[in-house]
């Protein structure tokens, strides 16, 4: 299927993407080419099967409910672009 | 009394649907090992897997899933042993990984329904949609720094039980009854502590108007409202708000707006609609959870006695009116203690009516919280036995309280100790009514036109005891004496 | 010791029991390799001073008997998986100061087992290419040179990981293998690399492209390498809510060389249109050698071998758009600022990933958004079905797979495809197991007229890794290739 730019932009606004104004025309016929590819799909009737999420045929493994992790905020910080003290700092959010 | 709203065109009726955010009690967060413990230091209580950090996956907590089973079961809701934990995905500062793991196609708790108790004595029955498990988000701290925004995770990955109400609530009573309702539940059952000052327990209000009778209108939804009083007003604020809109020709959007406390009104958020797609689809990181019947049974067989049952149990067997048991259930600590109440004083009735009466007014009074009062309920309770049992009267019992909440005393001890006991020896009252009609000849004269003066000598030979006479055996001797 | 670097890692772990030479003495040779050929730009980053270190504390638990499976030998790490201390890049911009501080379990595992680290080997940004090129640390090259004299691709994604290998500056390699990552940059290298059954190995520590779909492995120089590096790296994680509990055989021992009587697939659907002659007559060689060995040919069907590339090409991307949310510029990586927090978001990203990166996350989010869905990626999720259920049933009939790996030998540099598309075939023959989740090898099996190495590729049944590596080790010894 052949997107135009404007989907393109709402979805680079989407997905939090700058995409410079010069590179949109290549991403719309990029995305368009391999949308088109993967419509080869439609041909498959893949009625009454059961969409699958994972090849592993088992159920989610449960932990018990201990406190065994956590405790270390100068390891999560260590790569922070912005810190101050212990938070991480980011633009001002206004709500 | 339906509730509604006088508009220009009409009554309006308000259609409201909440959905309520309820962290989850459990030692760990819902995928990682980190703590979850209140008001710790900033990114203290954070794992690189609540963080976010580079290949790190989630881990499912047993705790969690027992949690919000035993919620669901307290909602009278059908339990999902299969259930499917989904990505939500949107960008914000306090959400790490770039999506939030909740439960959209397969939740752990269906449907189910809960009671509501209305002031006027009335229930109503409220449809539950479903009850999902997620992660809560971290903190934004907007104060700390004039261009910066500063991020907590502490809180990032705490287990929320996210339920969904039916839009079956008609007023801000009832979406308050709800609430508490709720709340009342979570704490019988230990799985939320409630508490909505710390934000463990949060509203999401959908609101919309309509003519009686009429399809619902377009709905808003006010998020993150974070008191019971907050909603109410949210509630009647927003209502005003689209009606005052409706009538005057506009047309109501469907959009998220924030409560503004200090305005007292909704507004909407800043413009986000655009990005409105959560693109859910199933976790790939997780497996489906798929429960063994045992695992739902086990829950089952350790449920305690819910506040619906315990109200009944309350008016049928201690004899209470409704309303005495709907107060007395609203607290399981309080239920409990009436119950110990009740069994020292070896009177239901006359222990619900001490305990919500002079007991409660002492708490409030004094402002502290039942597990802190100075007087037990096996304590109260011998106080009533007294009363019970004529040893001392209603009263002298008021003192005795009293002296028991400074000194922590028995009861008992103190009536032994002061000589309080009620005398009941007719022939000590006999004496001293005899000496007062002697005492008082012209009051016997007029009492005789007016009966309405044998409160007089009630008052004479009460003073006389010290109020330790037993009234009944006063009030007969009198007549007997004075040819009533 | 003269020619250190042409052992191979059995023979290396062998010549360190019998003290012929030293891990240090092994390791400075792996060293002086790297400098020598770093023209290939297969290390983004190497750590020489960690390695020596780390020899040195191998040889210091040899001498004290205390020796792992993988003990003294050097090894390179996909770029992919998180070292602590060692800059992890994910061969992104937006990662190109990331620090963990905290180490992936396959790598915990290996070093546990004495494996010593000579650095970072260069692959495909997020693992998102098929020829090295969309790495943010510049083009890697293969050893391998045709008579044109022209820079040939290693593959991609593990791209820095086979040129390493071959090239002698590692004796072995970890990869990961989400679409054929692993085979398709051995077979283009001439070196044998390993996927195992997805869940076989941890993903936890390893940065994520499509979660559902990653799997690590390993590369090495022969069949028997393989077996036992796989055997350092495979097992149980309880980190890893995917990975499956389930004891790891020991690998060695299953390369017996007796495939007499086994079946082994040939899949008809893989002999693609414009496949060139060459390839034919390599896959047709296969089949001979597999026969001689006493093994059973057998003309099997994947009817939907061609609806493999779509279906990855939608459910790869729609996992990446939400695995790659959480480079934001927030709590490590690269940060662009910006006007506001979703401006930087945008600036960040937008500088922050490379083409194809972008392309992939918009595919992603593009098919998950709503509207689409249903269309795209439950589509896809069907269809992966069909494909597992056509593994399996074909499963029933045959022991394991034999295809080529590619279709056709490594590109030149300079004339790799432009157009997405078209760089998405290379992966055709490799998809199709990766979506079933199946054990897959490729081996080098002879050369093209340009005299540049061919694979050929086995697959096997879930959790059989052993068959597989037997099954390779019979058409290793017959194909007697030579290695650079
Ligand atoms: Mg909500
Ligand atoms: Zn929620």
């Amino acid at each position: 299927m052949a997107i135009d730019r404007d989907t393109v932009t709402r979805v680079a606004f989407l997905s939090r993407l700058e995409i410079e104004d010069a590179q949109k025309d290549a991403m719309t016929h990029d995305l368009s080419n391999i949308l088109t590819f993967v419509e080869a799909l439609n041909d498959v009737d893949a009625s009454g099967v059961e969409p699958m999420t994972s090849v592993v045929e088992a159920y989610a493994p449960l932990r018990e409910d201990q406190v065994n992790d956590g405790g270390y905020p100068d390891k999560v910080l260590a790569n922070a672009p912005d810190r101050v003290q212990d938070f991480y700092a980011v633009p001002k959010v206004v709500e | 009394m339906t509730y509604t709203i006088k508009g220009n065109t009409g009554e309006w009726e308000v259609v409201i649907g909440l959905e309520v955010h309820a962290q989850v009690i459990s030692n760990s967060k819902l995928f990682s090992g980190s703590a979850t413990d209140f008001g710790a230091e900033p990114n203290s209580q954070v794992s690189f897997v609540d963080s976010a950090q580079p290949g790190m996956l989630p881990v499912v907590n047993k705790e969690c899933l027992r949690q919000a089973i035993r919620t669901g079961l307290g909602l009278n809701a059908e339990i999902n042993r299969y259930s499917v934990f989904d990505r939500k995905n949107y960008f914000y500062a306090d959400l790490p990984q770039g999506y939030q793991i909740s439960q959209l196609y397969h939740p752990i708790v269906g449907e189910g329904q809960i009671e509501i108790d209305l002031e006027d004595g009335s229930t109503r029955t409220i449809g539950i949609e479903r009850l999902h498990l997620e992660q809560d988000a971290g903190k934004s701290i907007h104060d700390l720094d004039p261009k910066r925004s500063f991020i907590d995770l502490n809180r990032c990955g705490v287990a929320l039980m996210e339920i969904v109400s039916r839009p079956d609530l008609r007023s801000p009573e009832e979406a308050g009854a709800y609430l508490r309702k709720l709340r009342t539940i979570f704490r019988y059952l230990g799985t939320c502590d409630g508490n909505m000052e710390e934000g463990s327990m949060r509203a999401d209000v959908n609101v919309s108007v309509r003519k009686p009778g009429d399809e619902f209108g377009t709905r808003t939804e006010t998020k993150n409202v974070n008191s019971i009083r907050f909603v109410m007003q949210a509630i009647e604020s927003e209502a005003l708000r689209q009606v005052k809109l409706v009538e005057s020709g506009g047309e109501v959007q469907q959009e998220t707006r924030l409560w503004d406390a200090g305005k007292g009104h909704t507004r909407p958020m800043r413009s986000k609609e655009f990005a409105h797609d959560y693109r859910y689809f199933p976790c790939p990181d997780l497996l489906p959870v798929n429960l063994p019947e045992s695992f739902v049974d086990a829950i089952k067989s350790d449920m305690p006695e819910l506040p619906d049952d315990k109200k009944k149990r309350f008016i049928n067997d201690y004899g209470l009116p409704a309303y005495d048991a709907g107060v007395l259930v609203a607290e399981r600590e309080t239920a409990a203690f009436y119950e110990q109440v009740a069994e020292a004083a070896g009177n239901a009735k006359l222990a619900a009516n001490w305990t919500m009466g002079d007991f409660f007014g002492a708490l409030n009074k004094a402002d502290i919280a039942l597990a802190d009062s100075p007087i037990s309920a096996r304590q109260l309770g011998g106080l009533i036995k007294l009363i019970a049992d004529d040893t001392i009267s209603g009263r002298i019992a008021k003192d005795v309280f009293e002296i028991m909440w400074e000194t922590g005393k028995d009861a008992e001890t103190i009536v032994e100790e002061k000589g309080l006991k009620q005398i009941t020896d007719t022939d000590e009252i006999e004496g001293i009514i005899d000496q007062i009609i002697a005492d008082n000849p012209a009051q016997v004269e007029k009492v005789k036109v007016n009966e309405k003066l044998l409160g007089w000598f009630v008052g004479q030979t009460m003073k006389a005891t010290g109020g330790k006479a037993n009234p009944g055996v006063v009030n007969k001797l009198l007549k007997d004496k004075l040819g009533l | 010791m003269s020619n250190a670097l042409d052992l191979t890692l059995a023979d290396a772990l062998s010549a360190l029991e019998k003290k012929e030479l030293s891990s240090v003495e092994l390791t400075e040779a792996y060293i002086a390799q790297m400098d020598a050929t770093r023209d290939l730009n297969a290390y983004i980053t190497e750590t020489p001073d960690i390695a020596l270190d780390m020899a040195k504390a191998s040889d210091a638990r040899r001498a004290a008997g205390d020796v792992g499976l993988m003990e003294g030998v050097p090894v390179g790490i996909k770029d992919l998986f998180c070292t602590e201390g060692t800059r992890t890049t994910a061969g992104s911009h937006i990662l190109e100061n990331f620090v963990p501080t905290y180490e992936s379990t396959v790598t915990t595992k290996l070093f546990s087992q004495g494996a010593v680290m000579l650095g970072k080997t260069n692959l495909d940004e997020f693992a998102m290419g098929s020829s090295n090129q969309t790495s943010y640390y510049g083009d890697c090259a293969s050893p391998w040179k045709a008579a044109d004299g022209k820079a040939r691709t290693p593959g991609g994604s593990s791209g820095g990981s086979a040129s390493a290998v071959a090239a002698k500056s590692a004796l072995a390699t970890t990869g990961t293998d989400t679409g054929g990552s692993i085979r398709q940059p051995a077979a283009f290298c001439g070196i044998t690399g390993i996927k195992p059954t997805y869940g076989r190995c941890s993903r936890w520590g390893v940065v994520a492209f499509a979660s559902s779909l990653d799997q690590p492995g390993c590369f090495g120089r022969t069949v028997e390498d393989n077996a036992i590096m796989l055997q350092a790296m495979a097992g149980y994680d309880p980190k890893d809510s995917t990975s499956i509990d389930r004891a790891v055989p020991d690998y060695r021992a299953q390369i017996t060389g007796d495939i007499k009587g086994k079946k082994i697939g040939i899949p008809k659907e893989y002999r693609v249109d414009g496949m060139p002659q060459e390839i034919e007559k390599l896959w047709q060689q296969g089949m001979d050698w597999l026969r001689d060995a006493g093994a059973e040919i057998v003309d099997i069907s994947l009817p939907l071998t061609d609806k493999a590339l779509p279906t990855y090409y939608i459910i790869a991307p729609a996992e990446a758009s939400s695995n790659l949310a959480r480079y934001d510029g927030v709590r490590y990586g690269l940060r662009v600022e910006g006007a506001d927090l979703d401006d930087m978001y945008a600036k960040t990203r937008g500088q922050g990933f490379g083409e194809e990166v972008k392309r992939r996350i918009m595919i992603g989010t593009y098919v998950l958004s709503a509207g689409y869905y249903d269309a795209y990626y439950n589509k896809a999720r069907r269809v992966r079905k069909m494909i597992l259920n056509e593994f399996l049933d074909v499963y029933n009939q045959v022991d394991a797979i034999l295809t080529p790996t590619t279709p056709s030998a490594a590109f030149t540099l300079d004339d790799a495809p432009t157009d997405p598309v078209t760089m998405y075939l290379n992966d055709v023959f490799t998809v199709p197991a990766s979506l079933a989740g199946l054990p897959g090898l490729s081996l080098p099996a002879g050369l093209s007229s340009e005299g540049l190495p061919l694979g050929l590729q086995v697959l096997g049944k879930p959790f059989e890794e052993g068959e597989v590596l037997n099954v390779a080790s019979v058409l290793e010894a017959a194909a007697g290739f030579q290695r650079l």
